[in-house]
C-alpha cells in the first residue's frame, strides 16, 4: 500500500514547525556557537582583569567597572554595557544579515520557497530566528558575567541609582530585565538587517552593510549638530537602561524605545517584504 | 485555454526580459498528463528560466502559466505541494547531514503529516540509493551525491508532478541509469515527469514527449514519434562495393555522408533520395551489380533535428 493517499495528510498545519526547524538549525550551526562564545568572552575578560589587577580604578573605564571587585553582579552590567556599541551589533549583523541571503548562498532559499513556504512567512520565520539570536547573544553575556561574578568576588545587596538597595535575586531580575531591554534595542536592527539580506545573494555584504548600519547611527548619535535627527536614531536609546536600575523602576524610556523600534521594524519588514514578495529567486 | 485537464503544465506566450533581452520569448508549452516531458536545449536557451517560472520562483513578463491546471503564480501554496523539483543544482545546508537537511526541507511544507515524516525522508534516501551517507554531513558530499539528494527531496512525498533540471549532472554512468530507472518507477505511479537537459541521448531514452528550446523559443514540440517523424529517413547499405555504391547513390541524386569513401569502409549511410522508396534504391544498386549484405532504413535521430534546430557547435546563444 502506498501512502500517498493525500487525503489522509493534513490540509494545512500550524506554522510552528517550520519555525523550529529554523531555531534548530540556527543553533546547529557552528557559526552560532562561535558568535555566543566571542560575546562570552567579554565578560570573562572583565572579571579575570579585574581580579588580576591590585583593586578598583574608580573613574575610568566603563560605568560600574570600579564595582565589580566589591560585588560579583556588576561584571554582567558592565559586560553588557561593553558589549553593546560594537560586539552585539556586530554578532546580530551577522546573523541578520545572513537570513535570506544565506539561503540563497547555498541555494536553500529556492527549495524553501518550493516546499513551499510563502514568502512573507519566509520572512517572518527567519526575523523570528534572528530576536532569538538577540536573546540568547544578550542573556549569554548577562549569565556568562554572573557566573564569573559569583565566581571570582564576592556577591551580595546591591545599592540602585536611587540609593536604595535590593537583595540578589531581586537584582538578577533587574539584570534579565536589562537583557530584554537590549534585545527590544536590537529589533531594529535585525529589520535592517533582514532587509538587506533580500537585497542580496552574498551574506557576508548584507552583513556588513547591517553592521555599518548600526555604526553610523551611533556616530551620528555622537554628533551635536545632528541633534535634530538624534531621536530618530536607531541606536538612541541603546545605553538608556539606566531607568531599569532605580527604585521604582521608570518605564520611560523603555516604552519611547519599544516605540521607536517599532517603528523601525515597521519600516525595514515593510521594505523587506516589498523586496522581497517581488523578487526573482535566481541564486 | 481548454482541455486543461490533460495538461499538467501549460503556457501561453510565456515571456520573459532580463537585463533589456528575451530570456524567453513567448513559449506555449503543452505538457500531457503522465508523460515523461523532455525539455531540450542548448545551454543558456532559457530552459532553467522558464522552469523558475513555472515554479514561482521567477515572476514572468508577459503570458499565462497554468500548472496542474491553475494559475501561476497565484496559486502557487496549493499548486507546489503536489510538485517536487530540482532545479539549477542541488541546494543544501552543508553543515548538516542528508536526512537533517531533508528534515528540514520537508518541516517547511505544512501540507504533510509530521507523524511519517522520517519515514518519507528513509524511503527517499533509500530510492536514491544515499541510505549509507544518509548521516554524513553534506559538505563532504560528492557532486553526484548532493544531486541525489537534490532528487531525493523531490520524492519525499507523493507528487503530480516532478521538474528535474539536469537531474544527471554530476552523475556517473551508473547514476545515469538508476535515474532513467526512477523516472520510469514514477512515471508508472502516475507522476507526470519534466526533465530539462542539454543532452539528447538522455531524452531520447527516457522521454515521451519533447520540446526544444531555441535561444528563448520553442521550436518544436510533441511526442518523440512526431519529432522523429518531422525529420528525414536514412539509409545505410552494408557492402564490400564502397565506391560503386557511392556512384549510384549519387545517380539517384543523394550525397553519401563519408564522400571521401575511408579506406576498408564497408558501409555507406546517405538520406534516403527524395521520391525513392527504400525497395526502389535497393534495385538500383543491384542492378548496378553492387553486392548488398544489409540494407536499412533510420528514422532521423533526434540528433539531427536537435542540431538543425539549435546550430551546431559550442557557442551559448547570446
Amino acid at each position: 500500500m502506498s501512502s500517498s493517499t493525500t487525503a489522509a495528510a493534513p490540509r494545512k498545519s500550524a506554522g510552528g514547525r517550520f519555525l523550529a526547524s529554523e531555531l534548530s538549525v540556527l543553533f546547529r550551526r557552528r557559526r552560532t556557537w562561535a558568535l555566543l562564545a566571542a560575546l562570552a568572552a567579554i565578560p570573562v575578560l572583565i572579571a579575570v582583569a579585574v581580579r588580576l589587577s591590585s583593586g578598583p580604578s574608580p573613574g575610568r573605564g566603563p560605568a560600574f567597572l570600579d564595582q565589580v571587585s566589591q560585588n560579583g553582579l556588576f561584571v554582567a552590567v558592565v559586560a553588557t554595557i561593553v558589549a553593546i556599541p560594537l560586539f552585539l551589533p556586530l554578532t546580530v549583523g551577522v546573523v541578520a544579515g545572513d537570513t535570506v541571503a544565506g539561503e540563497a548562498s547555498t541555494g536553500t532559499l529556492r527549495y524553501l520557497l518550493m516546499s513551499p513556504v510563502a514568502r512573507g512567512r519566509l520572512l517572518a520565520v527567519k526575523y523570528v530566528g534572528a530576536v532569538v539570536f538577540c536573546l540568547a547573544a544578550t542573556f549569554t553575556v548577562a549569565i556568562v558575567g554572573t557566573l564569573m561574578g559569583a565566581l571570582l568576588f564576592p556577591v551580595g545587596p546591591v545599592t540602585l541609582l536611587s540609593g536604595t538597595s535590593i537583595g540578589v535575586p531581586e537584582a538578577l531580575l533587574r539584570i534579565a530585565l536589562v537583557c530584554l531591554y537590549v534585545t527590544l534595542s536590537l529589533l531594529g536592527l535585525c529589520a535592517v538587517g533582514l532587509f538587506m539580506s533580500t537585497l542580496t545573494d552574498v551574506p557576508v555584504g548584507a552583513m556588513a552593510a547591517t553592521v555599518v548600519a548600526s555604526v553610523v547611527s551611533q556616530v551620528v548619535g555622537q554628533l551635536p549638530q545632528l541633534e535634530w535627527i538624534h531621536p530618530w536614531l536607531l541606536t538612541q536609546y541603546w545605553l538608556g537602561f539606566a531607568d531599569l536600575l532605580r527604585d521604582p523602576i521608570v518605564w520611560d524610556s523603555f516604552a519611547a524605545n519599544a516605540l521607536l523600534q517599532a517603528g523601525y521594524v515597521v519600516v525595514f519588514g515593510a521594505l523587506a517584504y516589498g523586496r522581497f514578495s517581488t523578487k526573482d529567486v535566481l541564486a | 485555454m481548454s482541455g486543461a485537464a490533460d495538461l499538467v503544465i501549460e503556457t501561453a506566450g510565456l515571456t520573459k526580459r532580463l537585463g533589456g533581452r528575451d530570456v524567453v520569448n513567448g513559449i506555449d508549452l503543452a505538457v500531457p498528463r503522465g508523460s515523461v516531458f523532455g525539455f531540450l536545449g542548448p545551454n543558456g536557451s532559457g530552459k532553467t528560466t522558464t522552469i523558475r517560472i513555472l515554479l514561482g520562483l521567477a515572476s514572468a513578463t508577459s503570458g499565462d502559466v497554468r500548472v496542474l491546471g491553475e494559475s501561476i503564480p497565484r496559486a502557487l501554496q496549493e499548486v507546489l505541494p503536489r510538485v517536487g523539483a530540482l532545479v539549477e543544482g542541488p541546494g543544501f545546508y552543508p553543515f548538516l547531514s542528508g536526512t537533517a537537511n531533508l528534515l528540514r526541507l520537508d518541516a517547511a511544507d505544512r501540507y504533510v503529516s509530521p507523524s511519517t515524516r522520517r519515514q518519507r525522508v528513509e524511503t527517499a534516501l533509500e530510492r536514491v540509493g544515499l541510505s549509507q551517507a544518509a548521516g554524513k554531513k553534506v559538505g563532504r558530499y560528492s557532486l553526484g551525491m548532493k544531486q541525489r539528494l537534490g532528487i531525493a527531496n523531490a520524492l519525499l512525498t507523493h507528487r503530480d508532478l516532478i521538474v528535474l533540471d539536469e537531474p544527471t549532472n554530476g552523475l556517473d554512468p551508473q547514476g545515469t541509469r538508476e535515474v532513467r530507472h526512477l523516472v520510469r518507477s514514477l512515471t508508472e505511479e502516475g507522476t507526470t515527469v519534466f526533465v530539462s537537459s542539454h543532452l539528447l541521448t538522455e531524452v531520447e531514452q527516457i522521454c515521451s514527449h519533447a520540446a526544444v528550446l531555441s535561444a528563448g523559443s520553442l521550436v518544436a514540440q510533441g511526442s518523440l514519434d512526431e519529432l522523429r517523424r518531422s525529420g528525414e529517413p536514412r539509409i545505410r547499405v552494408t557492402t564490400p562495393d564502397v565506391p560503386q555504391t557511392h556512384d549510384v547513390l549519387r545517380r539517384l541524386g543523394t550525397t553519401p555522408d563519408d564522400d571521401g569513401a575511408t579506406p576498408g569502409a564497408h558501409s555507406v549511410t546517405a538520406l534516403l533520395p527524395a521520391g525513392l522508396a527504400p525497395d526502389q534504391v535497393v534495385r538500383a544498386l543491384v542492378e548496378a551489380d553492387v553486392r548488398v549484405n544489409g540494407f536499412s532504413v533510420d528514422q532521423a535521430g533526434l540528433e539531427d533535428l536537435f542540431v538543425a534546430l539549435t546550430g551546431e557547435g559550442f557557442d551559448v546563444v547570446q
